[in-house]
């Protein structure tokens, strides 16, 4: 399939799913579908350094905080008292992407001298310095947090968390797109010979490093776009929460439950658990959240390696292509037994 | 800030003695992630759970966390050397240990955690000894005994970790199997029983570590998430698996995050070990004792 016309199949799924929600006439729908989709964006984004690329990142919550900050800092550099929302949602999306995108950046500087475990709890430490930066700037409320009033009604669309809703749709049809056409493309192929052997691809002449820093920039980017609304979203931001691992567990533990080495693994993965989180939330707890999360990983690590799309795959062996496209082959095969 | 020579003598004592724990507390990550190459970042959370074997056994009987802890480390050893298995079994034999291994850890890591929020809620827990209160004073130093303690007693631990695995055969044997896996077979070991040995040793220390962890400051579930950083920084800067390394890379972190926090405010403590941690992979990435 052609990008474009997948593009217009996407949108016109979003398009569906924006009316259905406006037809279920309850405000609930946009808050708990918020959610999901912006781990959509996030789990994309993750997946591709970490299952493109192979690099684990631990510090998925400092780029989610790092675009809800910059959209903090606006929103105080405008003034309280001012019209809070004279920034649209798409610019401090933009801010707070490039934002984090120049982080993401630096810390694909990082994985010249770091590879595997090292560079992931690198990214660990990343999001404990930048929490620490944050606490201690009182500018965007140190940790007291700050609040960011939502305006109440907007024309046309209505009331404000349905236009957070669409912006997010928008944002995770873009993600989604650029993940597939990354691996549709040469800059696919490049990262899944660093997942596959660095030290290789490296001898053969694929340029490791600028492609990597095209993975942590452009993941990066997109985590910080994701958290770009989080402020209008939740309204009172402090760090302890917006620095939590519950953004790594969750955004590692979808696209490992979807199948890493698709665009459409982590998208089934974010699908599948994050609905599960809210009913959870709603109906149990919002800690039992975190606790069915760490079971369900620890589960498909140990049983489903390749996730849901493996199981399909090896469901549907006849035809692989459909389902998976190019997939990481040797994944099932037995290593070498030590 | 006013600078007092006072304050910096004081400053460093601390961070001496806090530097005791914290070996006591990356000891075990030394074991697995420096000796066996598992990365344990569940590490911490099973320290959590040592903290709390040891606070229920104190406020049901009164016994001394310590006490506890010594007596829970073959509890601990099972459940490190049952994780091994399992974690042999599903990624270590089929070649898959790096992401999805890790991937594994974070999982359990956020099931303990959890469970004990669940459990036990998110208050915050303490434990009753007597060497809680008290403190020595030498002129201007202050040694408070809730601290001297857990950093005597982990230093003690070190060094038999150290004996065990100098002098002993199977310590010797799980130092050969860090270096060479198929030279093992063939003296006739399982490598995959040494390593599983030493895995339950690593994890038989989070007990200890849990325990002076309590006595220390008072614990809640979500605690152990401070000390995933510090742990791996103190790990690669001791120099993988050399304990003796992972004592003098504990003390160091301890005086600067203590200089820190004295001169500049808790609240910049944390970025320390990071910037250590960045700092020896710049520099030094064997670590100060590395081989």
């Amino acid at each position: 399939m052609r990008t474009p016309t997948f593009l217009l199949i996407c949108l016109a799924i979003a398009a569906a799913v924006f009316a259905g929600s406006i037809a279920i006439g309850n405000d609930y729908v946009f808050f708990a579908g918020y959610v999901i989709l912006q781990y959509v964006v996030l789990s994309t984004a993750w997946n591709i350094l970490g299952g493109y690329c192979g690099y684990v990142n631990f510090g998925t919550a400092a780029f989610f905080a790092l675009g809800a900050y910059s959209t903090v800092a606006i929103y105080k550099l405008i003034g309280d008292n001012e019209l809070p929302h004279v920034i649209p949602i798409p610019v401090l999306m933009l801010v707070g992407g490039a934002v984090s995108a120049v982080v993401g950046l630096g810390m694909g500087y990082l994985t010249l001298r770091l590879r595997g475990a090292f560079f992931s709890i690198a990214t660990l430490a990343l999001a404990v310095v930048l929490e620490t930066l944050v606490v201690n700037w009182d500018y965007v409320g140190g940790s007291r947090g700050a609040y960011v009033i939502r305006p109440e009604e907007l024309p046309l669309i209505g009331s404000y968390i349905r236009y957070l809703f669409l912006m997010m749709m928008l944002l995770a049809v873009a993600a989604i797109s650029i993940a597939r056409l990354i691996e549709h493309s040469r800059l696919g192929y490049g990262f899944a010979t660093i997942r596959d052997d660095e030290l290789a691809a490296e001898a053969s002449g694929v340029p490791t490093l600028r492609l990597k820093l095209i993975a942590t920039t452009l993941s990066g980017a997109l985590m910080g776009m994701a958290g770009a609304p989080f402020p209008y979203y939740i309204g009172y931001l402090q760090p302890d929460s917006t620095f939590g691992l519950d953004y790594a567990v969750n955004s590692i533990a979808m696209p490992l439950i979807g199948g890493t080495t698709t665009w459409i693994g982590p998208l089934i993965g974010t699908l599948l658990l994050g609905s599960l989180q809210q009913v959870a939330t709603v109906t149990i707890s919002s800690a039992v959240n975190l606790l069915i999360v760490g079971f369900l990983l620890v589960f498909f690590v140990i049983v489903a390696p390749n996730g849901i799309v493996g199981l399909v795959y090896s469901y549907w062996q006849r035809k692989p292509e459909e389902f998976v496209g190019r997939r990481h082959v040797d994944a099932d095969a037995p290593g070498p037994v030590p | 800030m006013i600078f007092s020579f006072d304050l910096l003598i004081n400053a460093i004592v601390s961070g001496i003695l806090i530097g005791g724990f914290y070996a006591a507390v990356t000891s075990g990550v030394s074991l697995a992630f420096g000796i066996l190459d598992i990365v344990n970042i569940a590490h911490p959370a099973f320290i959590i759970l040592g903290s709390y074997v040891a606070y229920i056994v104190n406020m049901t009987f009164g016994i001394d966390p310590i006490l506890t802890a010594i007596v829970a480390t073959p509890l601990f050893y099972v459940l490190g050397a049952g994780i091994y298995q399992v974690y042999y079994v599903s990624f270590e034999k089929r070649g898959q240990e790096s992401l999805r291994g890790l991937a594994f850890f974070f999982g359990l890591l956020f099931i303990t955690e959890v469970s004990l929020v669940l459990y036990f809620g998110v208050d915050y827990r303490y434990v009753a000894a007597p060497y809680i209160g008290p403190t020595w004073h030498f002129g201007d130093v202050d040694l408070p005994l809730r601290i001297m303690v857990p950093c005597a007693v982990s230093l003690l631990l070190i060094a038999a970790l150290q004996l065990i695995l100098t002098r002993s055969f199977i310590g010797r044997a799980i130092m050969a199997v860090a270096q060479d896996q198929l030279a093992l077979r063939l003296m006739a070991i399982d490598p995959i029983r040494i390593k599983r040995i030493a895995f339950g040793i690593s994890i038989a220390t989070a007990s200890l570590a849990g325990a002076f962890l309590i006595i220390i400051q008072p614990v809640e579930p979500s605690v152990g998430r401070e000390y995933i950083g510090r742990v791996f920084a103190i790990c690669v800067l001791g120099g993988m698996g050399s304990l003796p390394g992972t004592v003098i890379a504990a003390m160091l972190v301890g005086i600067v995050e203590s200089l820190t926090s004295t001169f500049y405010g808790p609240s910049w403590a944390p970025a320390v070990s990071f910037g250590f941690l960045l700092l020896t992979l710049a520099v030094r990435p064997a670590g100060l004792l590395g081989r």
